[in-house]
């Protein structure tokens, strides 16, 4: 169990995290998300006692942590990656690690054949690529044990196989009742792991909501697409069709309505005889809904050209 | 499987104890090529150098022999072979001063010392850890070298009579004082990493202190000089690594040895104090 309660972390001027309260418990995978520059790594510092909060409590297993007799026993965590000195080899960082809390030299070769490592163990870290960095911090967060795991963009540079291989080990780890809390700025990639999720943004909590409910807000607001000859002619007769029904026409011929589902569209262009060459439902993408939810999404549907330079930048980040 | 029996049984009852962060730290130490590279370089200086300058001596005073043997007795009565034995020291508190920064700002410059801290995060054990291991391993080793140094050259200057025994007076005490004012050297290279986090700017530091200082000091007015340069670092601190002939500018040797640790001390205490309030 991680408990945060109204923390806030100032760097100067800068407010980083601002009054944040949440909870994260054992047994799901809870994904922690927002926009780069939103808190997240800040927030997982202030959890790990590596930063001081201005103000507010955070407790982990109880207690802050600080005050953790054994900590790599009670919370295992990756920050960045290369969070390793270069000129080690990932046995001797373990065993480092290892002996503060005078774990066992077997335990240090388990982890490294868990994440599969083994061949390398004697080899300076400096020559690793990121995805075996991220491997050998895994292997770090799991030496001890411990029952709460944090873990930030833990798929940054890893490969497609690796992708696939940490979703399922935090579904493993959550499954046997541990906490497990884990970073990411996207929606997609939180939704294929985190039961749970907590959405901040400019340092304060946005939502705290489970993956099912954003899946479902974002199959319900999609837009409709309608094609037709009659562009002009149906986009007249929509916009009398409702005070809440927008509609954009996106070509010559075609017309993207939101406010009215298909259903609606259809009915209305029979009544005047519109013929329709096409209508289609275009979901919101995940991506969407989480935009939604953050704020940002007003902004993208305010910009009608995607060629509008800060939009598409944004979106891009985002997909990135 | 991500717990095994034998993982989830032994680890569980683990705590962080100051003898557990002190083998970590040993590891660590051990397991980085610049340890070896600094050490080796200290260890050469201090024992090899002090040979091959008494070598240069003998071949000269030979010369002089033949020439000029008035200036060869008196060449030799001013000639110290235990401050010869010694004299390698001037380099090796280069390579083990840069070695008690890397120790720290290594781990600054990598980011594994958030790693370090998230085991260790009462954070002060860590300090007094790095600092134990850095200490314990530069005294067991220079006074080693300083021995084979002391050894070694009072059997290349025997055939002209001014070697000296370890038992006559000052030699012990410089073969043992060059180690501890090594050792010292060490502890600062150490806290002056600690306070600044930074490795160009900690061994910046750490020349400026030993080297800069005394040069600075020259250019003021001789009166005022004099009176402050004993109490520089490199000459306060070298004062016990010096047998009494050489010693005409600084502190008694132990007193001398003793204002050295005090800066120590300061650096190293105004250390502890940042590591164990600011962020990481």
């Amino acid at each position: 169990m991680i408990e945060l309660l109204d923390v806030t972390k100032r760097y100067g001027d800068k407010l980083a995290v601002d009054d944040l309260s949440f909870t994260v418990r054992p047994g799901v995978v809870t994904g922690f998300l927002g926009p780069n520059g939103a808190g997240k790594s800040t927030t997982m510092r202030l959890i790990l006692g590596l930063d001081a909060p201005s103000a507010g409590e955070i407790r982990v297993a109880g207690r802050p942590y600080r005050e953790l007799a054994g900590p790599l026993h009670e919370v295992g965590a990756l920050l960045e990656a290369r969070a390793v000195h270069r000129g080690r080899s990932a046995h001797a960082h373990l065993l480092a690690m290892a002996q503060t809390h005078g774990i066992d030299r077997t335990r240090v070769a388990e982890v490294l054949k868990l994440v599969g490592l083994t061949d390398v163990a004697h080899t300076r870290v400096g020559s690793f690529s990121l995805g075996m960095c991220q491997r050998l911090g895994i292997a770090g967060a799991l030496l001890g044990d411990p029952g709460i795991l944090i873990l930030d963009e833990p798929t940054n540079g890893l490969d497609p196989e690796g992708i696939v291989w940490i979703r399922s080990l935090l579904r493993e780890l959550a499954a046997e009742g541990r906490t497990v809390f884990v970073s990411s700025h996207l929606m997609s990639e939180m939704a294929l792991t985190a039961d749970h999720v907590i959405i901040v943004g400019r340092g304060r909590l946005i939502a705290e909501t489970t993956v099912d409910d954003i899946v479902r807000k974002a199959s319900d607001g999609g837009a409709v697409r309608a094609r037709t000859p009659q562009a002009d002619l149906l986009q007249t007769e929509l916009v009398l069709a409702g005070e809440h029904v927008s509609v954009r026409a996106v070509a010559r011929d075609l017309l993207d309505v939101s406010g009215l589902s298909s259903r609606q569209i259809g009915e209305a262009a029979a009544g005047r005889g519109i013929v329709l060459h096409e209508l289609t439902a275009l979901h919101a993408s995940l991506e969407d809904a989480y935009l939604d939810l953050t704020g940002e999404s007003v902004e993208y549907t305010a910009a009608t050209p995607p060629a509008d330079s800060d939009v598409t930048h944004k979106r891009e980040k985002l997909a990135a | 499987m991500i717990t095994t029996a034998a993982g989830r049984s032994s680890s569980r009852i683990g705590v962080v104890t100051p003898a557990r962060v002190l083998r970590s730290e040993l590891t660590k130490l051990g397991t980085l090529r610049s340890t070896y590279w600094s050490l080796l370089v200290a260890g050469l200086a201090l024992g090899g150098l002090g040979m091959i300058f008494a070598a240069v001596q003998i071949s000269e005073w030979s010369r002089l022999a033949l020439q000029d043997p008035s200036l060869l007795t008196a060449e030799r009565s001013a000639f110290s072979s235990i401050d010869a034995a010694v004299g390698g020291y001037n380099l090796a508190q280069l390579a083990i001063g840069v070695l008690g920064v890397l120790v720290v700002t290594g781990e600054y410059a990598t980011g594994m010392i958030r790693t370090s801290l998230m085991a260790v995060p009462q954070r002060l054990p860590l300090l007094w850890g790095k600092l134990t291991v850095v200490c314990g391993v530069t005294f067991a080793l220079m006074l080693w070298f300083a021995l084979i140094g002391f050894f070694g050259v009072q059997a290349i200057v025997a055939s002209h009579g001014v070697d000296h025994a370890l038992g006559d007076p000052d030699a012990l005490r410089v073969v043992i004082g060059v180690a501890l004012y090594l050792t010292a050297v060490a502890a600062l290279g150490v806290g002056l990493g600690a306070l600044l986090r930074n490795t160009a700017a900690a061994i910046s530091a750490l020349v400026a202190l030993l080297f800069v200082l005394p040069a600075l000091v020259a250019v003021l007015p001789a009166s005022l000089g004099a009176s402050i340069a004993p109490y520089l670092p490199l000459n306060a601190g070298s004062a016990v690594a010096t047998a009494e002939i050489g010693r005409a500018d600084q502190l008694a040797p132990w007193t001398g040895f003793g204002v050295f640790c005090a800066y120590t001390a300061l650096v190293v205490g105004l250390a502890a104090y940042r590591i164990r309030g600011t962020n990481a």
